[in-house]
């Protein structure tokens, strides 16, 4: 609780040492993955498009993981796809986390017909599925980044709504936020101050989880051919272009399945350990 | 005593617990330490103590159970003849429920609401093969009878919702009972429930455990209570014993100085105030509410209230007192009547009110632990009121804050705290620091003192007195203690049903002639003398042996 008192050099290790064993590595693997996200073009060893050789080519000293269906090097491309998946994932969910719990946070805290309408419009949201109604919508709407990034924003804000909604209604209801009702202090001022620093850790742990969905989804919809657009590199792309190889015998769609996989669970791994410890802070409340 | 003819006994018992502070490494602290104490048939042991003070965790013990992370780590407890502690898992489970049985503090949440009250009493016997479903019920029927149930054939039929709290506590009693155990650890009883419930559960109890010749260990924190109901007393504090006596001795002659100082009630008493000629700082006037405009939880109340005074409002749970206190601060809009603050009336609901009329009534809760807020420090819980209603900000709230907290007499050394790093009383001592900051003309104190120990209840009431005179606040203390009420208030203002039953200064509400629901209310609170209970039961001819 007195973590924003250390200094901010020594937050990182306290992280560190609140995690599980297993969530550590996970940590070192997601810094890993983030940091060749971020410094892509100096370590990756050749150009994003750059044909390197003949197709799948197996792995060798010259591309270790081997190439992909056009011949370019598939470590390579999952450098660059990291790249695109960190940004885009992590904006959606940014995106839908700030829309979601905002909107939760005024219908907890309003309740009555406010609370109505946007529980009831939400609900209309979440009665189509995700993946249909984001289908429709993709292909319609012109395809680049800002479209993609908006619609799985928002399509995922549903579930935001719903966690932070019911979450703030717990919270709303202690004598605190009364306290600060009888004050006379606006909505605004209650949920910035009374609730969300008291929601934070279920939203966090909701955070993470929704990252690892966005990651899948944005694959899911690049394997579909809605996501990213060729020729730039991302994960879900890189399964849909090499999974004829599977038929014979050539495991490089396997690898940017790995690598999703392994994001995932990294993420998944550390928010269950955050959510273990802070929840039995709170008096051994199971999560 | 010879140590066959015990029952429990329980020699230098220590219980530990494991504490972790993330990022650091886990410790064990004793919370109970040589605790020794015998128990023969029939005798009841009264375990007293402030929270903290480890009863609780000693009466599980008695029945070889720890808490969560509570592990006993030194000691024996003999049950009847059997090291419980030494004895296996299955051996454990065989002897509690029907050797040893418990009887938790809120039956509420202890029976199952989906079922009956007549299967889960006799469950423990049937699981135990002590009887078949006949006998059993039979049983049941005679218990439920002996706790002077209503309509003891027809009462196992009903469930959980469909039976009073008092009713809730007896059939948990009985469900106790059911197996014939040797020893039945009751953990607070009583203390959920209204004096006026209290005591015919209390007379229950004593009575059925006096028939079947039980013997129990009885954990309150209400010297009252106890002297009512057990034969030797062991006072505790943070998990050692204090003084370990007959109830005679400890209530007449304490010889520790915690003893004295728990035996001694309110010390001083506040001088009631004069009439004034002075305009009421509030005036309620004919007060109607509802919270569906169908079931009226007000009915015309009217109480007023002068500067520097203090307003008492005495009921039981459900008698609308709280309530009271949601319609003047405009959480509730009343269906009639209305608040008027200096002559003004207020608007009845809170968005309507200006900041003006919001800073001069402020409220103190009754949990002082989710009325603030856990993420905010001290100062910024004290500082908020500050900035809020007249735009201090920095140094110049520092100062202020820390002037508030000498007025709490707590020191600059808080500041920083967050409320988690806080005794009970601290908390609470802040939550008043909070309303003062606003320098408001009303306090609202919604049994303010009712969630803390005694001791630290009188500190919290000689602060509000206290600061009544330096500030000339006026307080609306809604309180089911009657006690407390006759130490603090003015005028006093007593509620049954929503209605007011009787109101008027001190000196006339609570001296007689009574009505007939403030006697009873009044009669009912425990005294600190021996054999109060028979006597006061016998007075109301109740009592049928």
């Amino acid at each position: 609780m007195a973590a924003d008192t250390q200094k901010p050099a020594s937050a990182f290790a306290k992280f560190m040492a609140m995690l599980s064993p297993g969530a550590r590595v996970a940590a070192v693997v997601l810094v890993l993955l983030l940091l060749a996200a971020l410094f892509a073009p100096w370590i990756a060893p050749y150009g994003e498009n750059e044909i390197v050789g003949e197709f799948w080519e197996p792995f060798s000293a010259r591309s270790w993981l081997g190439t992909d269906q056009l011949g370019r090097d598939l470590l390579t491309r999952l450098i660059y796809g990291a790249q695109n998946t960190f940004l885009i994932a992590g904006t959606a969910t940014l995106l839908s986390f700030t829309m979601g719990s905002f909107l939760g946070f005024i219908a907890a805290v309003s309740r009555g017909a406010v609370d109505q309408l946007l529980s009831r419009l939400n609900d209309m949201m979440m009665a189509i599925p995700t993946l249909i109604f984001a289908l429709v919508i993709l292909s319609v709407m012109p395809s680049n980044l800002i479209v993609l990034i908006l619609v799985m924003g928002i399509l995922d804000s549903t579930r935001v709504f719903r966690l932070s909604r019911a979450v703030a209604v717990d919270i709303a209801v202690f004598d605190f936020v009364e306290a600060a009702r009888l004050r006379g202090e606006r909505t605004l001022w209650i949920i910035s101050r009374e609730i969300l620093p008291n929601a934070l850790t279920p939203l966090f742990a909701e955070f993470g989880l929704r990252f690892a969905f966005a990651v899948l989804f944005l694959s899911t919809l690049s394997f579909l051919g809605l996501g990213i657009q060729p020729p730039e590199a991302d994960w879900g792309n890189m399964v849909r272009d090499n999974r004829d190889g599977i038929i014979y015998g050539i495991p490089a769609a396997l690898i940017p399945a790995a690598s999703i996989a392994m994001l995932t669970i990294s993420i998944n791994l550390i928010v269950d350990s955050v959510i273990g410890r802070t929840s039995s802070l709170k008096g051994g409340r199971d999560a | 005593m010879n140590a066959e003819h015990n029952i429990l006994r329980v020699k230098n018992l220590q219980i530990s617990a494991s504490e972790q502070i993330p990022g650091q490494r886990p410790r064990q602290i004793v919370i109970v330490d040589d605790i020794s104490f015998e128990l023969g048939k029939g005798k009841v042991l009264g375990l007293i103590g402030e929270s903290g003070a480890g009863k609780s965790t000693i009466g599980l013990a008695s029945m070889a159970y720890g808490r969560g992370g509570c592990e006993i780590t030194g000691g024996e407890v003999w049950l009847d003849g059997e090291n419980v502690l030494e004895a296996t898992p299955g051996e454990v489970g065989k002897l509690r429920g029907a050797k040893v049985a418990y009887v938790a503090q809120s039956a509420a949440a202890s029976f199952n609401p989906a079922h009956r009250l007549g299967q889960q009493v006799i469950e423990s016997a049937l699981q135990h093969g002590l009887m078949n479903r006949d006998a059993a019920n039979k049983f049941a029927v005679d218990l439920f009878a002996r706790l002077g149930l209503p309509d003891p054939q027809e009462f196992g039929d009903r469930y959980p919702h469909q039976v009073s709290g008092g009713q809730l506590q007896r059939a948990m009693t009985a469900m106790a009972m059911c197996c014939r155990p040797q020893l039945i650890v009751f953990d607070e009883p009583t203390t959920a429930l209204d004096v006026t419930t209290q005591i015919s559960v209390l007379a229950s109890i004593k009575q059925a455990i006096r028939e079947t010749n039980t013997a129990a260990l009885y954990i309150t924190h209400d010297l009252a209570v106890v002297a009512q109901i057990a034969d030797e007393i062991m006072v505790l504090r943070n998990g050692k014993m204090v003084e370990y006596g007959s109830t005679d001795q400890i209530i007449n002659k304490p010889r520790e100085a915690y003893t004295q100082s728990l035996v001694s009630v309110l010390a001083n008493v506040k001088p009631e105030a004069g009439d004034t000629a002075e305009e009421a700082v509030l005036v309620a006037n004919g007060i109607t509410a509802a919270y569906d405009k169908t079931n009226m939880v007000l009915q015309d109340i009217s109480v007023e209230l002068h500067a520097g005074q203090t307003l008492s409002i005495v009921g039981e749970s459900g008698s609308g007192k709280s309530t009271l206190a949601r319609v003047i601060t405009g959480l509730l809009p009343p269906l009639d009547g209305e608040v008027i603050m200096h002559g003004k009336p207020l608007p009845p609901e809170l968005k309507n009110r200006s900041k003006e009329q919001l800073r001069v009534l402020q409220m103190i809760y009754q949990m002082p632990d989710v009325a603030m807020n856990p993420r905010h420090t001290v100062s910024r819980i004290i500082g908020r009121p500050l900035e809020f209603y007249f735009g201090i900000r920095g140094d110049e709230q520092r100062s202020k804050i820390i002037e508030l907290l000498r007025k709490i007499e707590l020191g600059e050394e808080f500041y920083d705290r967050y409320p988690a790093e806080l005794s009970g009383g601290q908390k609470q001592r802040v939550c008043i620091a909070r309303a003062l900051a606003a320098e408001p003309e009303l306090i609202i104190c919604d049994e303010v003192t009712s969630a803390l120990d005694t001791l630290v209840a009188d500190g919290i009431l000689n602060l509000l007195m206290q600061l009544q005179e330096e500030n000339n606040v006026a307080y609306l203390f809604i309180t089911h203690d009657i006690a407390t009420v006759r130490a603090i208030s003015d005028t006093i203002a007593v509620m049954y049903q929503g209605r007011l039953v009787r109101y008027g200064s001190k000196s006339t509400v609570l001296e007689p002639p009574y009505d007939d629901y403030t006697e009873l209310l009044l009669s009912s609170v425990p005294a600190m003398e021996l054999g109060w209970l028979e006597r006061v039961l016998e007075l109301r001819g109740q009592l049928n042996d």
